[in-house]
């Protein structure tokens, strides 16, 4: 595997450089929630402007209680900001959804009631897919997610690491054109993440999705991404986005190379002291 | 069978050979109980050779599943509408959290004026009975559903009709059916007591018949056959709702 050396970059990047097509806008975005039973108004985000280029994947890193999910609540529709506005392919996102997006959130949202085929394919039979083109999906989801051999237990029989990955799979199988991940190996053990990390790269690859994942591992946003957006602490603001320079077919033996420990160092750097202040030590 | 079951079973069957044993050898008289025996026997018979049994029966259950449905199904989707609007919520809460501590029986005379000495009656007893246990089952149901499965129902673009029935009926399932045991013990209580006051048909009058004619024995059978169906009933409702519970929560 050849790597260009990580380039330094000390603002943060609005735009992608390389003119590839803007798929997600925000402009301005910012959140604060209202005041509550004598609490007084919570600024979670500072006004965010940025840019995710078609097709790319974008790591949001950043202190505890810092906003990454509330941004990435935004992004999905989930949540109206407080202020600026964000659009999908030009279109601007209402509060509502919009078609073609995926998202696997940090908490289990396996369904207790259906066995793992059916929670995977829950999706598919909604978008109204016929039965054929929904079982070889499935299919493939539970192999690359090496769930194929519990296909019928139910979510109370599997582990937390292994429910998370029915709700993966159970995005993916959809194949959105954009994937919202927040946190989605955070139940998984060191080894499991660094498959799952490659299988994610490989569907990514293969789709031509773009995605943005929340992280709070350095190194799994330092090995995933195209860029990878450091936030501050409260109320959050991006810091700097960097791009990691990875050639676009990458895998977990880039963790082995001198270039890769630079950059995790180096977002360390710039998350120690937003991390401490997030804990109140400084 | 557990050790707790066998425990129980045991304190039930004891109880009965001492009931059993006190009847026989007059410490209870005869006018005041009479023995289990007798009571079975009495219920035997009465089922097998009285004309009067089975359509009685029939009338009270269709009673009570009638009851039981509208309570049930009627509870929810009221708990669905209420849950939806907080300032509503907050209205009724006082409402809900009193409505067992008044005598809800004192309508039955003005239903009787309204729907007749009749099933219609009687069912709107029963309902009104049961009903609010399931509100206020519902309400709580629908609090503990995890925020995350209103999330995936909004990114999955349901509508409110599908998220009802797709993610929020199942993923409360469990919590409504405590709705539904009180439901249906509320909707029992309420059939049977109606026909024991006025009604024209049902277990409930035939027991204030036997009451009126000192039957004991078809009175005491009766009685045994109404609480061996309410428990019954909710044994199975419990057992229901236990295995729920497994397949909803991992074991801990």
């Amino acid at each position: 595997m050849s790597l260009r050396p990580v380039r330094a970059r000390s603002s943060v990047e609005l735009a992608p450089q390389d003119g590839a097509a803007v798929h997600i806008a925000l402009r301005g975005v910012a959140q604060t929630y209202p005041a509550r039973a004598g609490h007084p108004p919570v600024q979670a985000l500072a006004p965010i402007d940025f840019d995710f280029r078609q097709g790319e994947f974008v790591s949001v890193v950043g202190p505890s209680g810092c906003g990454k999910t509330t941004l990435l609540e935004i992004v999905a529709g989930l949540v109206r900001p407080t202020q600026g506005s964000v659009t999908v392919n030009g279109q601007a996102v209402t509060g509502s959804v919009a078609e073609g997006i995926g998202v696997v959130f940090q908490e289990d949202a396996s369904f207790p009631w259906l066995n793992v085929r059916d929670n995977v394919a829950f999706g598919l039979r909604r978008a109204g897919l016929d039965a054929a083109e929904i079982a070889r999906r499935v299919d493939d989801a539970l192999s690359f997610m090496g769930l194929t051999a519990f296909h019928s237990a139910y979510p109370s029989q599997l582990s937390g690491g292994m429910r998370q990955r029915v709700c993966i799979a159970r995005t993916l199988v959809l194949r959105p054109q954009i994937i919202l991940l927040d946190e989605p190996f955070g139940a998984l053990d060191q080894q499991t993440r660094l498959l799952m990390g490659e299988e994610l790269l490989r569907l990514w690859r293969a789709t031509g999705a773009t995605v943005m994942l929340i992280t709070h591992a350095l190194d799994e946003a330092a090995l995933l991404s195209d860029r990878v957006a450091v936030m501050s602490a409260r109320p959050g603001r991006l810091i700097d986005v960097i791009p990691t320079g990875w050639p676009r077919e990458r895998d977990s033996a880039l963790v082995a190379e001198p270039e890769f420990g630079a950059f995790t160092a180096r977002l360390w750097a710039m998350l120690r002291e937003e991390s401490r202040k997030a804990l109140g030590t400084t | 069978m557990s050790r707790v079951r066998l425990w129980q079973l045991g304190l039930v069957a004891g109880a009965v050979v001492l009931l059993e044993v006190l009847c026989r050898t007059g410490v209870i008289n005869s006018f005041t109980m009479v023995p289990p025996t007798q009571m079975f026997a009495a219920l035997a018979q009465a089922a097998l050779h009285k004309t009067w049994f089975w359509p009685d029966v029939s009338y009270t259950l269709i009673n009570i599943a009638a009851a039981v449905a509208i309570s049930v199904v009627g509870g929810f989707l009221i708990g669905l509408g209420v849950h939806a609007i907080p300032r509503l919520r907050q209205a009724l809460d006082p409402i809900f959290t009193s409505y067992y501590a008044v005598p809800t029986f004192i309508l039955y005379p003005l239903l009787i004026v309204f729907c007749g000495i009749g099933p219609l009656s009687l069912i709107v007893m029963g309902a009104l009975f049961g009903i609010v246990a399931m509100i206020v089952a519902t309400l709580a149901a629908l609090d503990r559903i995890p925020r995350v499965m209103l999330k995936v129902a909004k990114v999955s673009r349901l509508d409110p009709v599908r998220t009802t029935l797709l993610l929020k009926l199942p993923a409360a399932a469990p919590h409504l059916m405590t709705g539904l045991r009180l439901a249906v013990a509320y909707s029992i209580i309420g059939i049977i007591a109606g026909e024991f006051i006025l009604s024209t048909a049902g277990i409930g009058r035939r027991v204030a018949l036997s009451y009126n004619n000192f039957d004991n024995p078809t009175m005491y059978g009766l009685l045994v056959l109404i609480l061996g169906f309410a428990a019954g009933v909710n044994a199975l409702l419990g057992a229901f709702e236990q295995a729920l519970h497994r397949r909803w929560y991992r074991p801990s």
